[in-house]
C-alpha cells in the first residue's frame, strides 16, 4: 500500500495522459510532448521554490509579480550593459532579495507570510510598472533569447533547467541536513526550535530560494517572448501553488516533496495542451483546471485517510477519521 | 444492587482486520468509580470510543438504564446521559470560556433569537465554582494554561448533567491541589447518583478515588477487582501480564563534583532568586504547584526564555544560553513537558526524529548517510525498547510511552551532561514508566546530571536524589530523599518555609 500512497500523484498523470491521448492522437508525438515540458517549465520551476514555501508551512503569493520585475530588469541591464552575465546576475539577484524580505518580515517580523507575500507581490508589480510605464521592454540580445528558445541535443533548454532543478531539490530535501530541516521546521516549527535547528533561518533560505527560482523562470519566461511583459506572471502564484497541492503537499506543512510538484505542474500543463488540441474555448479552460484540482484533492484526501485506517495502530489512526471527537490515553 | 446505569457485553471492535477489542463487558452502577486499566495499546480508549458513540462495536450489546440502544453518535450519547472528559481538549481557544462550555447549546432569550448572555455568564460562574477555577467566563480558553483549561473542559462536561462521566486522564495536567479538589467533585458527583468511569496511568489516584478496578490487556477483559481489596503489585502484574520488579530503581551515590550551579537567577518576569547546586550523576528532583516557576527554571537553563540576571555555571564556567542550540552545544538537553507540541515532529519518522537533535554522526560530506542512521536509531530502539513495526513509521502513530522514549533517545544522541526531565512520564502506562526510571538510574550511572521536574511527588520521592521545592518562583524548601515526605514538599510547594516542617 505504501508505494502505492507514494506514486498516488503518478498515477493521476498516467490516467490523464491516457485519457488525453484517447482524445486525440496528435498528443502522444514527441514533438507534442516537448512543447508541453517546455510550456510547463515555468510554471515548475516556480512551483518547486513554491513547494520550499510550503513545506515550512508558508506561502508565496510574490513569485508572479517578482517574475515580471525580474524580466524588466533583465531587460534594463542588457539594454543599458549588453553584458548577459550582468543582466542575469543582476535578475537573480533581484529574485532572492524578494524572498529575503518575505523570509525576513514572516520570521523575525512575526506576520503571516500570506499577509507578507500579499503585500510585496503589490510592491514587485507597482515597481515593474512605473519602470515600464506599463510597456513591453523588447530585448534583441540573440545569445540571450537562446535561454528560451535553444536546444542541448534535440532538448528546449528550459526543459533542462527544469529537470536539474527538480533532480537537484529532490535530493536536497531527501538526503541533505538542510533538507530534513525544512520538513522538521514544517512538522513542528516549535519542537524544531527546541532541538536546537535555527529555524528562523531555515524558513528565510526557503523563501530565499523561491524568489531565486521566480527569477530564473522570469529568464526563462523573458528569452523566450523576446520582451520583458510588465504584465508577466499575473496569476501565475496560483497555478504553482495549485501544482504544489495536486502533488500532494499538504499546505500545513511538514508533508510532500518535489516530485509531486513536478508531476502536478505537468498535469496542469497537459491538460491545457489537450483543450488547446481540441480547439476547446480558453475561456471555459479555467473550468476544467478547476474541476481537475478539486476532483484530485478530494480523491487524495478519501485515499489518505482509508490509508491510515489500515495502520497498525487503529485507535490512534482512527483519530483523524473521527474529527473533533478525541479520546486518548489507552 | 440497583440496575447499572450502563452495561456493554461482549464488545468487539476490529479495524480492518485488526482486532482492537475482543468480547469485552464494563458496567458501571449508579455512584460508582469504575476505573478503567490497561497500558498504551490495550484497548481503553476504543472502548471508550464505542461507550462515546464515535465507534460502533462490531458485536456485543449496550444497555442504558437496561434498555438495549445503539448509539448513533456523539450527541446520542449525550442525549443518554454520557458525557466525555477528553484527555486532549476539545476546547475553541478564540473562544471564552462561556462560549466552549455551551457551544452549540446557548442559552436563548425568549423568542429564541438572541443568546441570552447573562444567563449564560451565569450559569457558567456556578460552573467553574464548582470546579474550583477561578477566572472570568469572558477570558478567551486560547490565554489559559493547560490545567485550567482541564478545568473547563470539566465544567463543560458537568453542564450536561450527565448520568455517566467518562474522565480520561483528567489530572495529568493538574497539580496536586487541583487534583483533590478534582476528587472534591467526584465525590459529590458520586453521592448524586452519577457513574464514572476514571481512567488515568497514576495507582495512586486510582486507589485513592475508585470503588472497582477494571483491567483490560490486548483489547480482552482481564479482570474486574474490588479496589479496597486489590494492592498496586496485584494490578500491575494484571496489566502487564509479568510481574514488574524494581518499579523505583535503587541508585546510586552521585560524585561529590558540582555539574551545574544555578546563583540567584531571575527569568521570565518569573524566577526570583533561584540557587542551587547539581552533582555530576545526580537526580535533582523540582516539585512545584503549577505555576510556580518550574517550567520557566527549564526554558531558561535551556535557552528558550533570557535570563534577567544571575549565573549559570557548568563545570565551573559561566555561560548563558542564548538559544536551545547554544545550550544543546553546552551540553544541555531538556525533555519537554509537552510531548506533541514541543517534543515530536509528528509527520516525521521514527528515524528522522531520533536524529534531529544531531545530525552530525549521519552527515558525510553534506550527505545523508543511511545506513549510518539506521544504526543510531536500532541502538536507540534497542536500549530504550522501542516498540514499533518499522522505524520509517511516522511517530504520530507511536502510543504516548514509545513516543516519550522517541524523544528521551532524541536527546540521549545529543550526549548531554545535564538532561533537564519535564513530566518525563506524563501519558505514559505502566511498563514504559519502569522503563524510563531504569533508563534514568542507569544514565545517572553513567555521569549524567538529571534535573527531574514532575508534578507526581511519588516519581518525584522514588527517583530523587534530592527534592528542591519551588513556590512563586523561589525555591522553599530542599530535602534530602530519604527526609522527604508529600507533606513537607506541599507545605513548602504552598509557600511555608521548610523550618515549618523540619
Amino acid at each position: 500500500m505504501a508505494w502505492l500512497n507514494k506514486y498516488r500523484t503518478l498515477f493521476v498523470l498516467i490516467l490523464i495522459v491516457g485519457i488525453a491521448s484517447f482524445l486525440n492522437e496528435a498528443f502522444l508525438t514527441p514533438d507534442n510532448l516537448l512543447i508541453v515540458a517546455r510550456q510547463v517549465s515555468v510554471t515548475a520551476i516556480v512551483a518547486a521554490g513554491m513547494t520550499l514555501v510550503i513545506l515550512v508551512a508558508g506561502i508565496d503569493l510574490s513569485v508572479g509579480s517578482v517574475l515580471a520585475l525580474c524580466g524588466v530588469v533583465v531587460a534594463g541591464v542588457l539594454g543599458s550593459t549588453g553584458n548577459v552575465v550582468a543582466a542575469i546576475a543582476a535578475s537573480l539577484g533581484v529574485g532572492a532579495l524578494f524572498g529575503l524580505v518575505n523570509g525576513f518580515l514572516t520570521t523575525k517580523g512575526g506576520m503571516p507570510s500570506f499577509i507578507v507575500t500579499l503585500a510585496t507581490m503589490a510592491i514587485a508589480r507597482a515597481i515593474t510598472l512605473v519602470f515600464t510605464n506599463g510597456n513591453p521592454e523588447v530585448i534583441r540580445d540573440a545569445s540571450f533569447r537562446e535561454i528560451g528558445g535553444g536546444y542541448i541535443a534535440g532538448i528546449p533548454i528550459p526543459v533542462i533547467v527544469m529537470f536539474v532543478i527538480f533532480a537537484v531539490l529532490y535530493l536536497m530535501l531527501k538526503h541533505t541536513r538542510f533538507g530534513r530541516y525544512i520538513y522538521s521546521v514544517g512538522g513542528n516549527e516549535t519542537a524544531s526550535r527546541l532541538t536546537g535547528i535555527n529555524t528562523d533561518r531555515i524558513i528565510m533560505a526557503a523563501f530565499v530560494l523561491s524568489g531565486l527560482f521566480a527569477a530564473l523562470a522570469s529568464l526563462i519566461y523573458t528569452a523566450r517572448l523576446s520582451s520583458a511583459q510588465p504584465t508577466a506572471g499575473t496569476g501565475l502564484e496560483l497555478d504553482a501553488i495549485a501544482a504544489v497541492i495536486l502533488g500532494g503537499t499538504s499546505l500545513a506543512g511538514g508533508q510532500g516533496g518535489v516530485v509531486g510538484t513536478l508531476i502536478g505542474a505537468f498535469i496542469m500543463g497537459i491538460l491545457d495542451n489537450i483543450l488547446n488540441l481540441m480547439d476547446v474555448n480558453p475561456y471555459y479552460q479555467g473550468v476544467v483546471k478547476g474541476i481537475v484540482i478539486i476532483l484530485a484533492v478530494y480523491a487524495d484526501n478519501k485515499f489518505t485517510s482509508l490509508l491510515r485506517a489500515r495502520r497498525k495502530h487503529p485507535p490512534v489512526a482512527q483519530e483523524k477519521a473521527a474529527g473533533g471527537e478525541t479520546v486518548k490515553g489507552a | 444492587m440497583s440496575v447499572a446505569l450502563l452495561d456493554l457485553r461482549g464488545i468487539q471492535k476490529s479495524f480492518l482486520g485488526v482486532q482492537a477489542l475482543a468480547g469485552v463487558d464494563l458496567h458501571v452502577r449508579a455512584g460508582e468509580v469504575l476505573a478503567v486499566l490497561g497500558e498504551n495499546g490495550a484497548g481503553k480508549s476504543t472502548l471508550m470510543k464505542v461507550i462515546a458513540g464515535v465507534h460502533q462495536p462490531d458485536h456485543g450489546e449496550i444497555r442504558v438504564d437496561g434498555k438495549p440502544v445503539t448509539i448513533k453518535n456523539t450527541q446520542h450519547a449525550q442525549a443518554l446521559g454520557i458525557s466525555i472528559i477528553h484527555q486532549e481538549f476539545n476546547l475553541i481557544p478564540h473562544l471564552s470560556v462561556a462560549e466552549n462550555i455551551f457551544l452549540g447549546r446557548e442559552p436563548m432569550k425568549p423568542g429564541r433569537l438572541l443568546i441570552d448572555w447573562k444567563k449564560m455568564m451565569e450559569e457558567t460562574r456556578a460552573l467553574l465554582k464548582k470546579v474550583g477555577l477561578s477566572v472570568h467566563p469572558k477570558r478567551l480558553v486560547g490565554s489559559l494554561n493547560v490545567a485550567e483549561q482541564q478545568l473547563v473542559e470539566i465544567a463543560k462536561s458537568l453542564s450536561f448533567q450527565p448520568k455517566v462521566i467518562i474522565m480520561d486522564e483528567p489530572t495529568a495536567a493538574l497539580n496536586d491541589e487541583e487534583t483533590h479538589n478534582l476528587f472534591a467533585i467526584i465525590q459529590e458527583l458520586k453521592e448524586a447518583g452519577t457513574g464514572i468511569i476514571y481512567i488515568s496511568h497514576r495507582l495512586e489516584e486510582i486507589f485513592h478515588i475508585s470503588d472497582h478496578i477494571m483491567i483490560l490487556r490486548d483489547g480482552t477483559f482481564v479482570d474486574r477487582l474490588r479496589t479496597d481489596a486489590a494492592n498496586k503489585d496485584q494490578v500491575v502484574a494484571l496489566m502487564v501480564g509479568r510481574e514488574l520488579t524494581d518499579y523505583y530503581p535503587v541508585l546510586a551515590e552521585p560524585s561529590d563534583q558540582v555539574q551545574m550551579e544555578v546563583r540567584n537567577l531571575f527569568a521570565g518576569g518569573r524566577l526570583h532568586q533561584v540557587s542551587f547546586r547539581v552533582h555530576k550523576g545526580e537526580i535533582l528532583g523540582i516539585a512545584g504547584l503549577m505555576g510556580a516557576g518550574r517550567s520557566e527554571l527549564a526554558k531558561a537553563l535551556f535557552g528558550v526564555i533570557p535570563v534577567e540576571g544571575g549565573d549559570i555555571l557548568l563545570n565551573g564556567t559561566k555561560m548563558m544560553p542564548k538559544s536551545p542550540k547554544h545550550a544543546i552545544r553546552q551540553g544541555i538537553a531538556m525533555v519537554s513537558d509537552d510531548r506533541k507540541g514541543e517534543g515530536l515532529v509528528l509527520s516525521m519518522s521514527i528515524e528522522e526524529n531520533l536524529t534531529l537533535a544531531n545530525l552530525d554522526p549521519v552527515i558525510h560530506f553534506g550527505w545523508i548517510n543511511q545506513s549510518k542512521q539506521k544504526e543510531v536509531v536500532s541502538r536507540n530502539m534497542e536500549r530504550l525498547k522501542i516498540k514499533a513495526a518499522s522505524s520509517e513509521l511516522p511517530v504520530q502513530f507511536l502510543s504516548g510511552g514509545n513516543q516519550q522514549k522517541v524523544v528521551l533517545g532524541k536527546w540521549l544522541e545529543t550526549r548531554p551532561q545535564v538532561l533537564i526531565l519535564h513530566e518525563p512520564t506524563r501519558g505514559v502506562d505502566v511498563g514504559a514508566k519502569a522503563e524510563i526510571y531504569q533508563l534514568m538510574k542507569e544514565l545517572a550511572e553513567q555521569g549524567v546530571t538529571i534535573l527531574l521536574l514532575s508534578s507526581e511527588l511519588p516519581e518525584l520521592m522514588g527517583m530523587s536524589h534530592r527534592i528542591l521545592v519551588m513556590h512563586e518562583g523561589r525555591i522553599t524548601g530542599e530535602f534530602d530523599r530519604k527526609e522527604a515526605t508529600q507533606e513537607k514538599i506541599m507545605h513548602c510547594a504552598t509557600g511555608g518555609d521548610q523550618s515549618g516542617v523540619a
